[in-house]
């Protein structure tokens, strides 16, 4: 057994955030010098020149890249052989994003009920998912998870025959987003489980470093397949018209039902904050 | 008339806009926006839309002005104002054409609308701009002074006034039908989408 105080996990939550709506991570950086190489929109380019300006101003200023600071969503790889102590894990994870966001200056944009909308304040609570595994040591991963492109995510159950619509869906749900859901986008893609199985794999899936290719051949070949078609429907950065319309499309999969081809799509856009630290 | 183009082929605009103002500007063109612009998104139409319903008077005027959908980041001390991006406007479009009927002449988001407010936008003479999505550091240098005038109690859904200079952003649907969304997409789709 190994003894993790929830101080140090509130702390590490707490600099995640801030961190992560201030500096884009490299990956992103680098997919903005891809697509700035290859876009033959100026509109376009422009746009993706100003989102690399904007990027550095974010880290240099540490003010948030974008206003809408998200919703945390926070993964937790736990060690089976991790004691938490001193308190409740989820308390701590949200003591830590409450601190983060009050302290960071990022904007409280939750509300405590879907009715009466009443702001929480400090940007509580997370949405959290455990994972528990092997191990002594917890990975913590958190995103800022922007409104306006998870508005634009979606869900729908395939007929196992038909393979082919559920790519079809992948491309049809980067159309729908459009410049809404500010691209260039990337997609998380949970495919197999259950309902909330894929769904919550479609967010696990835009973990995965931007560029990285799928350990599963089979799967990266589609990642690749369906990244080309989602580029030639020429809605570009912003929707301004342009070659530039998702950076990457991840998937993740899981064993499923006789019956099923669940396939659950995370729309999230260029503003994808990631961090995550070991403890 | 308030609107005139520079050297570098973007067109100057300073608030209050005129009709004729709305008219000389065309999907696709790039401006940059000085003078005072207002905040108001979800929370903040949803209290204006009871009032103009009853014929009451609004806590802004809108008449010749441009309404921005954001709600900024809290400012760090010593700045005007945090991150201040464009939030998706098609979740206004139900209050839009009845803003448009008072006077107002612009607003500015990101993202596709509906056709009621297209519609309205070319009855009433008015322009939907876009600012870059997502560059809500960038565009908070444009903003040179910001204030709460209405719903302080909703935060950073609040009503607030902003003396913007050169604030940048591009026209996407004109009040004569152009629509840059369409045009733009139209020369980069590509077959086997």
């Amino acid at each position: 057994m190994r003894d993790i105080h929830t101080s140090a996990i509130t702390d590490a939550v707490k600099k995640l955030c801030m961190e992560a709506n201030w500096n884009l991570e490299p990956d992103m950086l680098r997919a903005f010098d891809r697509a700035l190489g290859r876009e033959r929109s100026a509109a376009g380019k422009q746009v993706l020149q100003t989102l690399k300006d904007n990027a550095e101003l974010a880290r240099t200023k540490r003010i948030p890249y974008c206003q809408d600071t998200g919703m945390v969503v926070c993964f937790v790889e736990l060690g089976q052989d991790v004691h938490v102590t001193g308190g409740g894990l989820y308390d701590a994870i949200n003591a830590g994003v409450s601190e983060g966001y009050k302290e960071g200056y990022l904007r409280a944009s939750i509300v405590r009920s879907p009715f009466d909308r009443v702001n929480t304040g400090d940007n509580t609570p997370a949405v959290i998912h455990v994972d528990v595994g092997p191990g002594a040591e917890m990975k913590i991963m958190v995103m800022a998870k922007g409104g306006g492109c998870e508005n634009r995510s979606k869900y729908k159950m395939h007929t196992p025959a038909d393979a082919a619509g559920a790519k079809d869906f992948i491309v049809e749900c980067v159309k729908t987003a459009g410049p809404d859901a500010c691209p260039p986008l990337v997609l998380g893609v949970g495919i197999g489980g259950t309902f909330e199985k894929s769904a919550i794999l479609s967010k696990k899936a835009l973990f995965r470093e931007i560029g990285s290719p799928n350990p599963d051949p089979a799967l990266d070949a589609m990642e690749k397949e369906l990244l080309e078609q989602a580029n030639r429907l020429g809605i570009g950065p912003q929707g301004y018209g342009g070659d530039t319309t998702a950076f990457a499309i991840h998937i993740l999969t899981y064993p499923c039902h006789i019956t099923s081809l669940p396939v659950a799509v995370t729309i999230e856009c260029h503003a994808h904050r990631h961090k995550e630290a070991t403890l | 008339m308030s609107v005139t183009t520079a050297n570098d082929g973007i067109k100057d605009l300073s608030t209050p806009l005129s009709d004729q103002d709305v008219a000389s500007l065309k999907a696709g063109d790039r401006v940059r926006i000085t003078g005072v612009i207002y905040t108001a998104r979800d929370a903040a139409h949803g209290r204006l839309a009871p009032l103009i319903e009853k014929g009451e008077k609004l806590p802004i005027d809108v008449r010749g002005q441009i309404i921005y959908y954001t709600g900024p980041s809290p400012a760090r001390p010593g700045d005007v104002i945090g991150a201040v991006g464009p939030t998706t406007a098609s979740r206004m479009d139900r209050f839009t054409p009845a803003l448009l009927r008072l006077g107002l002449k612009g607003t500015i988001g990101k993202g596709y609308r509906g056709d009621a407010v297209k519609a309205a936008l070319r009855e009433h003479q008015a322009i939907y701009f876009g600012a870059i999505g997502g560059a809500g550091a960038v565009l908070s240098r444009f903003v040179k002074k910001a204030e709460v005038v209405a719903y302080e109690d909703l935060g950073t859904e609040a009503i607030r006034r902003l003396e913007v200079e050169n604030f940048p952003a591009i026209v996407l649907y004109d009040c004569h039908g152009g629509d840059l969304y369409q045009e733009g997409q139209k020369v980069y789709a590509r077959e086997g989408a």
